[in-house]
């Protein structure tokens, strides 16, 4: 005979609104597991994007994700030229905002050379850039469907394409627009502004610089010695993809991370005193049934079970109504949320340890019975 | 033909505290119930009627004396068995005052729960649970959960969870405080009865003198120490 679920299923109604409250709790633990996620996953997801083995930027800097980096947009060609690359292509990176059905769509704009590297990975619809110029491929949470146009600049540019789960480690979805849209999207002035340059005798900038040039190798060429070669050259720097993926994590992304994941530790120790005053709770309402108990001959293992197997039952429902609940909202918030399998392993893994422990005080309250108090007096 | 001794207290006395707020609540005390006998402790609040149940009960030990339960010596200056619980299981059946039914396990279950921890298969303890409820006449009322079950039914069922082992002893502390005269009385004239039955001593502690007259023997406690009346 099962005492824990006949007494759950005695004080249904109890247990549902305390699971349910232990699920909401649950809801946010997982929230923040998988913002925490999908913060890193977005900022690799960019600089994954291109596929590319080495990174050739402006000298002294860490490459465009840390900080601006401006190299002359030739630099691709002596770069293709070097010994083991097999593929280069430049590459232009940058934050716009443009109106778009009433809103203000805040966008992360990629100018690529079309058939070289650094274009999307994967489209999930439509198709890739085709035109020389005024095409988008956008990332799907930008809100905006195939077919759709937005004016970037001066210039009205049409979506022909969609791609998933691109966007910068703000949170800003990425638009792919060929590189020469791109470099005059950074360099042309307003009509009023250019008429005040115009005034001023100073010519217009020349657009003819990229952030940087990416290049994919052959195989078995070490990236390390291509890497050596380029900073030969005074004015470029160049860096691996791991040197590039580990700077964005340690300079952008790092802050970020500690700070969701100190919260979340915060929320973990929350959810573990809230589990451990609802089972001390639940087994100090249970004294006088725990004395019965004793005094009719129960052995100790049959109290430690009720204690034990309520707690891990409140926790695993409270766990899965909490995955459900997650599940269910993921996609609505305005940040990627991205839950993988281990983290909920490794929930599951933590919230039994911490039943099982927050079950310890209940039973420790419940072996110092007394089972004279079962008979009064 | 004499019969079995099932309790037997020889030199029992219980202490709290040490030197001046040393207060004793059983002195010396000796009692023998036998088999078949329904016995009474009386005696105002205070004293050491509970305390005596509870060592009878194996609850809390003696700090003097003997005790033996069913012909078996269970305490000499210490107890002499480590599981003391599966002795209250086997040997002793507990009826309360406010009849203590679990809330969450159904008349049956209630019974046959400790069948169940004495090692009989759940059919069995099934069984065995639903032929005493039919023998307190409260078979009709098997499924019901205790909350839905009137005081008497309840006692009832309290009745057939102590009996469920076939306990030889069964202690009872104010077995009818909650209920009416007429009642009080059926389920006296009941445990008289399964005393008979099943060779058991019934040691009640009351205060309900409406029932006194079906007691074979009254003790009274009195600052510790007892005093046989009848």
């Amino acid at each position: 005979m099962n005492l824990a679920f006949r007494d759950v299923r005695h004080n249904l109604f109890r247990f549902v609104l305390t699971c349910l409250g232990l699920g909401l709790l649950m809801t946010v633990v997982l929230a923040m597991m998988g913002i925490y996620n999908g913060l890193v996953s977005d900022a690799l997801n960019i600089v994954k994007a291109p596929q590319a083995d080495i990174w050739v930027v402006e000298a002294d800097t860490q490459g465009p994700f840390a900080e601006a980096s401006k190299i002359p947009d030739d630099t691709r060609d002596a770069v293709a030229r070097l010994h083991g690359v097999a593929e280069a292509g430049s590459i232009t990176y940058q934050t716009i905002e443009a109106p778009f059905k009433g809103a203000t769509l805040r966008l992360y704009a990629i100018g690529y050379e079309r058939g070289r590297l650094g274009g999307p990975r994967a489209i999930v619809a439509g198709r890739g850039l085709e035109a020389s110029h005024f095409e988008l491929v956008v990332d799907a949470k930008a809100g905006m469907v195939l077919g759709d146009t937005i004016v970037l600049g001066r210039n009205r540019f049409s979506v022909v394409g969609l791609v998933k789960d691109t966007m910068n480690s703000g949170g800003d979805p990425a638009i792919f627009l060929t590189l020469a849209d791109a470099q005059v999207l950074q360099t042309q002035l307003a009509p009023p502004a250019a008429r005040v340059q115009a005034a001023r005798g100073v010519a217009g900038a020349s657009g003819a610089t990229v952030a940087a040039v990416i290049a994919r190798l052959d195989p078995n060429v070490d990236a390390q010695s291509v890497v050596q070669t380029v900073r030969q050259w005074k004015h470029l720097s160049a860096l691996t993809q791991a040197d590039q993926e580990d700077i964005l994590i340690k300079s952008v992304v790092d802050k970020a991370r500690k700070q969701i994941g100190l919260f979340l530790g915060i929320l973990l120790t929350v959810s573990a005193v809230v589990i451990a005053l609802i089972i001390y709770t639940m087994t100090m309402e249970k004294l006088k049934q725990i004395a019965t108990l004793k005094l009719i001959g129960a052995p100790d293992r049959t109290i430690i079970g009720l204690i034990v197997q309520q707690s891990v039952a409140l926790g695993v429902v409270g766990l899965g109504l909490g995955l459900v609940l997650i599940l269910t909202v993921k996609d609505y918030f305005p940040r990627r949320v991205l839950l993988e399998p281990v983290n909920a392993l490794v929930l599951t893994g933590i919230i039994l340890a911490v039943c099982v422990l927050a079950s310890g005080l209940g039973v420790r309250a419940a072996l110092k019975v007394d089972p004279a108090t079962a008979l009064g007096g | 033909m004499e019969r079995k001794v099932i309790v037997d207290i020889k030199g029992v006395a219980k202490h709290y505290g040490a030197g001046e707020a040393r207060v004793d609540a059983l002195r010396n005390l000796d009692l023998q119930v036998h088999a078949g006998e329904v016995v009474a402790l009386l005696g105002p609040s205070g004293s050491g009627k509970t305390t005596l149940l509870n060592i009878i009960g194996c609850i809390i030990a003696p700090s003097e004396g003997q005790v033996s339960l069913d012909g078996e010596l269970v305490f000499d200056t210490r107890w002499l068995r480590n599981d003391l619980r599966r002795l209250r299981l086997d040997k002793i059946g507990f009826i309360f005052q406010a009849h203590n039914l679990l809330p969450f396990l159904n008349a049956t279950d209630n019974v046959a729960l400790v069948l169940q921890l004495a090692g009989k298969s759940r059919a069995q303890a099934q069984e065995r649970a639903l032929e005493l409820l039919d023998y307190l006449e409260v078979g009709n009322r098997a499924r019901a959960m205790p909350a839905l079950l009137s005081g008497g039914e309840a006692q009832r069922v309290a009745i057939a969870r102590a009996l469920a082992n076939t306990p030889r002893i069964i202690l009872a502390d104010e077995p009818t405080a909650a209920l009416d005269s007429a009642r009080a009385g059926i389920v006296m004239d009941l445990l008289r009865k399964l005393a008979a039955e099943q060779e058991a001593c019934i040691i009640a502690v009351t205060h309900d003198e409406k029932i006194l007259d079906r007691f074979d023997r009254l003790f009274h406690l009195r600052d510790g120490r007892l005093e046989d009346d009848r």
